[in-house]
Parts: structure tokens; sequence; C-alpha cells
């Protein structure tokens, strides 16, 4: 059972939708106890950095899944992958999770923002279970991005910037983009991270 | 790099995809769920439902296909057509669009836009702009495509982007249903004017209108309903004419 952290932050149904395309079963919940329960977490999210660590907090979530993040397969998808990190700077000043070391930053670059549309991934090495994904487009929408050490990154898109577009600490990844809506890679995206999780 | 979109756009009648020729006489075509589905899969890079109903229960269908959509189409989908209030704006993302298209209200009510912005962010704030050619520029068009506005479409697109849009929908009325090309004077003349996303609609007949747009105009995105619906050329085939032109596409 794969577990879907429901917090108010944006709509959930084609992450759920994707998961259960994938034939696994999906709980989509804010319950402590169905989360402590679950195989894989699953942090999803749209919206301001500052508004979704108020969500976390006012709903005590912040120190189980600081916790879970140590126990199972954990995904931060988008917003859910900037909360991953230890600080953010998007409205004002914010702590996050602090489960990969980094910083939530303004993206710096010539281009228009939002980083809108579909954008190709080159995946670093040494990611095997991610190479079959280079060059493959996925969908992104954010203004914000991640600034950590290179070892954590696993995939970027090129935007006037290098955009981090998938992180990974130990059992712990995080998608900038939006795997349930980039079509068929996405899927198979998700699917890597489920196979990865079971080790 | 950001590659140029592809998207089909389906016009949405009582539930039923429909099209129109120069915004009259409108012909069924079929269901919305699954031609987007079938679009998703043949590598739309988006879909764009545009409600049409002239009626509560129409647009009360086009919610429910709105949540049939998220929970069977992997590619992003916006949703127009009738958004009057924020209350429109926020029932059609909380079913699941991922951006909401507003015209007329929008024009009467530049705040809608701005309060809708704040809310939800301006990546799901889509500003659909009709605009018909007069001696003194275009005009902003309202209701369909049928009313002047008497705005100048130049200078509404501008206010359009300050007031918090996240992307302009742009449409020539006087192309719209002619197929012989995409407006390229008037899509220039707004891509050029703001630093948001322009989707170019209106005109298209062939593949070959796709690519000439994107080489013509610095355009994010161009729309097609009839060439696709009618099966007269197919996604795969306008991705190959931009490919083979050098436009920057998603292969899927």
């Amino acid at each position: 059972m794969i577990a879907i952290v429901d917090y108010g932050m944006g709509n959930v149904a084609s992450v759920s939708t994707a998961f259960k395309r994938l034939g696994y079963e999906v709980i989509l919940t804010d319950n402590i106890a169905e989360l402590e329960k679950a195989s894989h977490i699953i942090l999803p999210g749209v919206g301001s950095f500052q508004a979704a660590v108020e969500e976390i907090n006012n709903r005590g979530l912040k120190e189980p899944l600081q916790r879970l993040a140590n126990e199972k397969p954990f995904l931060g998808i988008c917003l859910g992958m900037q909360l991953l990190f230890s600080e953010g700077y998007e409205a004002g000043f914010s702590k996050g999770l602090d489960i990969i070391p980094g910083t939530i930053e303004k993206i710096e670059t010539e281009y228009l923002l939002p980083h809108i549309g579909w954008n190709a991934l080159t995946i670093k090495k040494g990611h095997q279970p991610f190479q079959s994904f280079q060059d493959k487009h996925v969908y992104f929408v954010h203004s914000y991005q991640a600034k950590t050490d290179d070892k954590f990154i696993v995939a970027s898109a090129e935007y006037g910037t290098e955009v981090p577009g998938i992180v990974q600490k130990e059992n712990v990844f995080g998608i900038q983009f939006h795997p349930e809506k980039s079509g068929e890679v996405g899927v198979g995206i998700l699917k890597a991270f489920l196979q990865e999780g079971q080790k | 790099m950001i590659v140029k979109r592809i998207i089909p756009c389906l016009d949405v009648k009582e539930g039923k995809v429909v099209k129109g020729t120069n915004f009259v006489s409108l012909r069924e075509l079929g269901d919305p769920v699954a031609m987007a589905s079938l679009y998703s899969k043949h590598g739309a890079d988006e879909i764009i439902f545009l409600d049409i109903s002239a009626t509560n229960e129409g647009r009360q269908t086009m919610v429910d296909i709105v949540k049939d959509t998220a929970e069977n189409v992997f590619v992003p989908f916006t949703v127009g057509g009738g958004v009057r209030t924020i209350d429109d704006v926020t029932r059609l993302l909380k079913a699941g669009a991922d951006k909401v298209g507003m015209n007329s209200a929008a024009v009467a009510n530049p705040e809608l836009i701005t309060e809708s912005s704040l809310r939800f962010g301006a990546q799901c704030i889509v500003v659909a702009i009709d605009a018909k050619r007069f001696e003194d520029g275009w005009h902003v068009m309202t209701h369909g495509g049928s009313k002047d506005s008497g705005i100048d479409a130049i200078e509404w697109a501008k206010t359009a982007e300050q007031k918090g849009a996240g992307e302009i929908l742009l449409t020539s009325v006087d192309t719209d249903g002619v197929k012989d090309g995409f407006d390229i004077e008037l899509t220039k003349t707004v891509v050029d004017a703001v630093r948001i996303p322009v989707i170019a609609s209106g005109g298209c007949g062939t593949p070959e209108h796709f690519s000439e747009v994107f080489e013509k105009t610095d355009v994010s995105a161009a729309l097609a309903a009839s060439i696709f619906h009618e099966e007269t050329f197919s996604i795969r085939q306008v991705k190959d004419s931009c490919k083979k032109q050098g436009v920057n596409i998603r292969e899927a």
C-alpha cells in the first residue's frame, strides 16, 4: 500500500491514478498511523513553500515525515520535493523538512518564469536505474529550484541554468517535475522509483 | 530547453466534443475523455477543453469530464469557456484541471485574473483572447468571437500579463476555421509585446502551418482542432513536419 500524504496542497488525483495504473493500492491520508503502515510514502504538493510548511506543521506531520524518511522509500513530487530540503526562500524564509541538505531558491535565468513546459532530462553518471530517461522530456511547472550538493542530483534540465529534476539521498527521492503529467516517461520514472525503493 | 507544444483543442458542448467553423454551425464528434486520452497517447503535449455549453447542466457535466480526465490523461490539460467567477476557477482546479482559461469575464472584470492568480498561482491562469482585425488594429472580441469590445488586443494582452495571467491563448477570429494557416502577424505582435508564453490558435489546416508559426514567431505553443478531430492529420505527422523544419519538439 502506497500512502500519498494529503495535507491540502493541490490535487492528487493524477498522482494517485499513476500509481494505481502500476498495480499498487493507494491511500490518501494525513493520518500518522496510516502512513506508518504504508510501504512507500509520497509527498506531493502544488503551491508556495511557506504555505505547505504551515500545513505540515499544523497537522503535526513534520516529525513523523522526518522519521518515515529514515524508514521506507519516500518520494517528494514538485513542491513535495522542495520540502525535503533544509530551507526555502519563497514568500520569505521558512524551514523545510531538512531531509536532504540544501535550499530552495528562485531560479536565476534569462528565460521566462515560471519554468513551464516539457524539458529534456540529463541523467548524471552512476544512476543506472534512470539512465534510460536520458534526453527524455518531462513536464515542469515551477519558479523555485533546489540548490544542493551535486552528489544528491540524479537528473537535471537546462533552462539557462541547471535545474535539478530528480534528487536522491539514500531511500529518499525528489522529483521537481510532474511525473503524473509526463506521459509514459513519467510513469516509467515512478516505476524506477518503486523498484529502487524495494532494494 | 523547453520544447514547442502541440495542442489539440476540444470544443465541448453539453458533454460532447464539437467543432465550429468561424464559431458557428456545430457538429457533434465524440466523447471528450476518450478523445483526450487518445491524443495524449499520440503525443499531444497538452489538451485544451473549451466548454461552449449553454446550460448549467452542461457546465456541471464539464466538471465531471475534468475529474475523469484527471484520472485518465497523463499530460497537462486546460479548461476554459464560461469561467465567470473565482468559484468557477476553484471548482475546475479542484476537479483536477491543471490550468483554467478565462475570456469574456476577464475583459469585463480584469480583477478576476489577479484574484485567481494570487490564490492559485499564475502558472494555472490562462487568459484567452479572441482578436479580430479592424482598420485601427486588432480588437478584443468577446462572447465567442461575436461581440466587439472595442479594446485593443495588444494592449489587453499586456494588461492581462500585468494582472497576473500565466499564459495567453490567442485566437485570430479572422483565420479561425479558414485552414489557411495561423495569423502570423497577430501572433508575432502579441508574442513580442509580453513576457509570458503565448499559444497561437485559429487557422491551422496542415502540419506545415505549425512549423510556419514556430519559425516566424517566438510563440510557445500552437493549437488546432479540426485537422486532428477529422483525422486529416495526426499529431505524429505534425511533430514529424516540425522536426524536419528544425523545430524543437517532444518525442513521445
